[in-house]
């Protein structure tokens, strides 16, 4: 964050930077953008740079342009993330290179396709042109020519059929190593009619990634619309919840039992609490979900993935690994959030003492293991 | 474990038998409307009637809804954990309809079956006042028809709103039970105004269920956020059948985004940290347990704090079996907090005299 945060002193650099010991680190949520989406019209037919001209992406929100709630920080970036060359943060290839995969030793980093991910714009056929386009785009301009980082395959989410079409497209292509979701979808993403995303994902071998955001075209949360930037981004915590909860209950790990799930920057420490009310609940209500097998939380232990940031930051600190053990240390991603103003550092982040292979598991091992590129 | 002797049980729920149980407290236009019209039972969808955790089986009567009449609520819910004060809510869905005039006369005729049927009955027992949420001008003018009752100690909203509640047009409703000493009582629930998980509509009731967790707190983050407690330092808020292992996780994440963007809400002059420990609690049951008891001393260690908890049983609904209405892994100094020393340091109004 772009604020001085109290760490322990237990969090001394001198024994957690792993930049300064070298040690290889994944980012698992790396977000890029074209400098203007000009850029993006030469992998678009005509008929749809022109569409988008004229009409803009209508992605199920009121305001033409930028985010519903105003943020924090210009383009909700880091101050020092601007490329010294122009254009926004995180359009830059090689400003990113020196900015965070150099200085930070990112051997693997995960890109992330967000500003804008086309999967909640109205125009089912829009959604899918850019989708295409996107990606591209992010396999010819950032992954061919950087080989640390991996691409997110962006789909047309609300058509999961030309979604799966899209996965099926890329499949087998080295550079991709995950589907991506937005969390705020039309309906929750447990649900049938998305069903096809996963079945195409797993026949691709690929994990699906859901990330934090969107427009589902209903309130960001179950009581309605709230004032505040602050209350959307705590927001996205309960929204995950829900769209987690639906994972379990209609019962998408029962139907595809290798699909593997990763929640992408909407924290983690919730997770315990839910399962554990989820189990609860179950076990009163088992007769209307007959197709549940097992226990919710077995299921979130063998199927979901969580990235770090943001870290919840207790104070103890300490309070923080009752969470992780509880959560399992083979399940968190450590992830940056470049270029956003609630970055974390990754020599700061955890703020726990930690065996190496602790440290070694969530800094890199999850990563390589999950996107295969141990 | 069974709870410390002259506990305070804060929630538990009594029965609407049925619609015409409350057609003698209707005014006469209502009670004509509610028969020209042929009005349906106000039962919601939040809680089904036969679901298993909706009433325990030794808490099913042969016939009629389980916490229907004094002598169920005396025999089961009272008697047996001899319990010393039990606040009593009705969670008929009055707060679902969307005629405002409809819904303010409904939630007078709860209020007076309640006094009349239960709280006139037994000095054991009070009453949370139930407001038609649709108008905060009426709700507050219920609030002060009902306060001059000092039974009533609480007034009684559902987590899932209209609105986040900490909207400013709510702020009359938190303005008169400030002046009254009445705790502001959030139940699960949901008025379903919007779909009831952020998520979208889901397939499932048992996904409703859980989703009242996320729904508590977005109400948790509205209120801090808003500024209510900044308006209203005297304000308390009990959190009704809302869980409590989320609360720490949930408060790192809001006091950590207050840091990085408390210019958005500069009102909000400290951590929501100490905003919660001086305004807001959460009652027992039911308790999203972890599956080692020792687990959750754990929770208690985050939550730093032997304050935040009040006893209650969720009567009827099925949390527990027997008398074991306190979860495994407490100490007896935090249970007798928990029973007694939280509630009445909470519910200011349970100091006074009741007839």
């Amino acid at each position: 964050m772009n604020v001085e945060v109290r760490q322990p002193a237990a969090a001394g650099p001198a024994q957690t930077n792993p930049a300064q010991s070298r040690m290889a680190i994944a980012d698992c949520d790396i977000h890029h953008s074209p400098k203007s989406f000009n850029l993006i019209h030469k992998y678009l037919a005509k008929r749809w740079c022109d569409h988008i001209d004229t009409y803009g992406f209508r992605a199920r929100q009121g305001n033409a342009s930028g985010p519903q709630y105003p943020k924090g920080q210009p383009d909700a970036s880091r101050r020092d993330a601007w490329p010294p060359t122009g254009g926004r943060p995180g359009s830059d290839l090689d400003f990113m290179r020196s900015h965070l995969l150099d200085s930070c030793g990112i051997e693997l980093g995960i890109l992330n396709m967000i500003r804008p991910h086309p999967g909640g714009f109205a125009n089912i056929e829009l959604s899918i042109a850019v989708a295409r386009a996107l990606n591209e785009w992010q396999i010819a301009e950032w992954t061919q020519p950087e080989p640390r980082l991996k691409a997110s395959l962006v789909v047309p989410y609300e058509d999961p059929i030309a979604a799966a079409a899209e996965i099926d497209h890329w499949a087998g292509h080295p550079d991709v190593v995950q589907v991506l979701l937005l969390s705020r979808t039309q309906q929750p993403l447990g649900m049938q009619r998305y069903w096809p995303i996963y079945e195409a994902a797993v026949r691709a071998g690929l994990p699906v990634g859901v990330h934090a955001f969107g427009n589902g075209g209903q309130p960001v949360t179950s009581t309605g619309w709230p004032s505040f930037y602050i209350e959307d981004m705590i927001g996205h915590s309960q929204s995950c919840q829900s769209m987690l909860t639906s994972f379990v209950m209609e019962g998408v790990f029962e139907r595809f039992p290798t699909l593997k799930l990763v929640l992408i920057e909407s924290g983690f420490a919730w997770l315990p609490s839910l399962a554990w009310r989820m189990d609860r609940t179950y076990k009163a209500l088992r007769s209307e979900v007959p197709h549940l097998k097992r226990l919710p939380s077995e299921y979130i232990r063998e199927h979901v993935w969580l990235t770090t940031q943001p870290m919840e930051e207790p104070e103890p600190r300490e309070h923080l690994r009752d969470i992780i053990e509880w959560i399992g240390w083979d399940r968190l991603l450590f992830a940056t959030d470049y270029p956003h103003w609630d970055y974390d550092d990754p020599a700061r982040a955890l703020g726990l003492k930690v065996s190496p292979q602790e440290r070694q598991a969530f800094f890199i091992d999850n990563a390589a293991a999950l996107y295969h590129r141990s | 474990m069974i709870p410390p002797k002259g506990a305070i049980d804060c929630d538990i729920h009594t029965s609407i038998p049925n619609l015409e149980a409350l057609l003698p407290y209707l005014e006469e236009h209502w009670r004509e409307i509610v028969l020209l019209r042929g009005m349906d039972e106000l039962n919601s969808i939040s809680f089904p009637l036969k679901a298993a955790d909706a009433a325990r089986a030794d808490w099913r009567p042969l016939s009629g809804k389980p916490a229907a009449s004094l002598a169920q609520i005396q025999s089961e819910a009272l008697d047996p954990f001899d319990t010393a004060i039990a606040i009593c809510s009705s969670l008929y869905g009055i707060q679902l309809l969307h005629s405002e005039d409809l819904a303010a006369a409904f939630a007078r005729a709860v209020n007076d079956w309640m006094v009349a049927t239960l709280l006139s009955r037994d000095t054991r027992l009070r009453g949370t006042i139930v407001i038609p949420t649709q108008n905060p001008d009426m709700a507050v003018d219920e609030i002060e028809r009902c306060a001059r009752n000092p039974a009533f100690v609480q007034v009684l909203m559902l987590a899932g709103a209209d609105t986040p509640l900490g909207k400013r047009h709510c702020w009359p409703i938190y303005k008169a039970c400030e002046r009254h000493n009445l705790v502001l009582g959030i139940h699960a629930g949901n008025t379903y105004r919007n779909p009831p998980t952020a998520a979208g509509w889901p397939s499932f009731y048992i996904e409703d269920s859980v989703a009242q967790a996320q729904s508590f707190q977005t109400q948790l983050t509205s209120l801090i956020c808003e500024g209510v407690f900044s308006r209203y330092p005297a304000l308390k808020v009990v959190m009704l059948e809302s869980g409590f292992t989320w609360v720490p996780t949930h408060m790192w994440r809001l006091t950590k985004y207050w840091r990085g963007l408390r210019m958005e809400i500069p009102w909000v002059d400290r951590s929501p940290d100490e905003i919660l420990r001086d305004n807001i609690r959460f009652s027992l049951q039911p308790v999203d347990t972890p599956p080692n008891a020792a687990d959750l001393e754990r929770i208690f260690e985050h939550l730093q704090s032997d304050r935040l908890i009040l006893f209650s049983t969720d009567y009827p609904h099925a949390r527990f079996d027997g008398t074991d209405a306190m979860p495994d892994g407490l100490s007896p100094s935090l249970m007798q907090r928990i029973a007694i020393d939280n509630p009445r340091e909470t519910y200011a109004r349970l100091t006074e005299t009741v007839a």
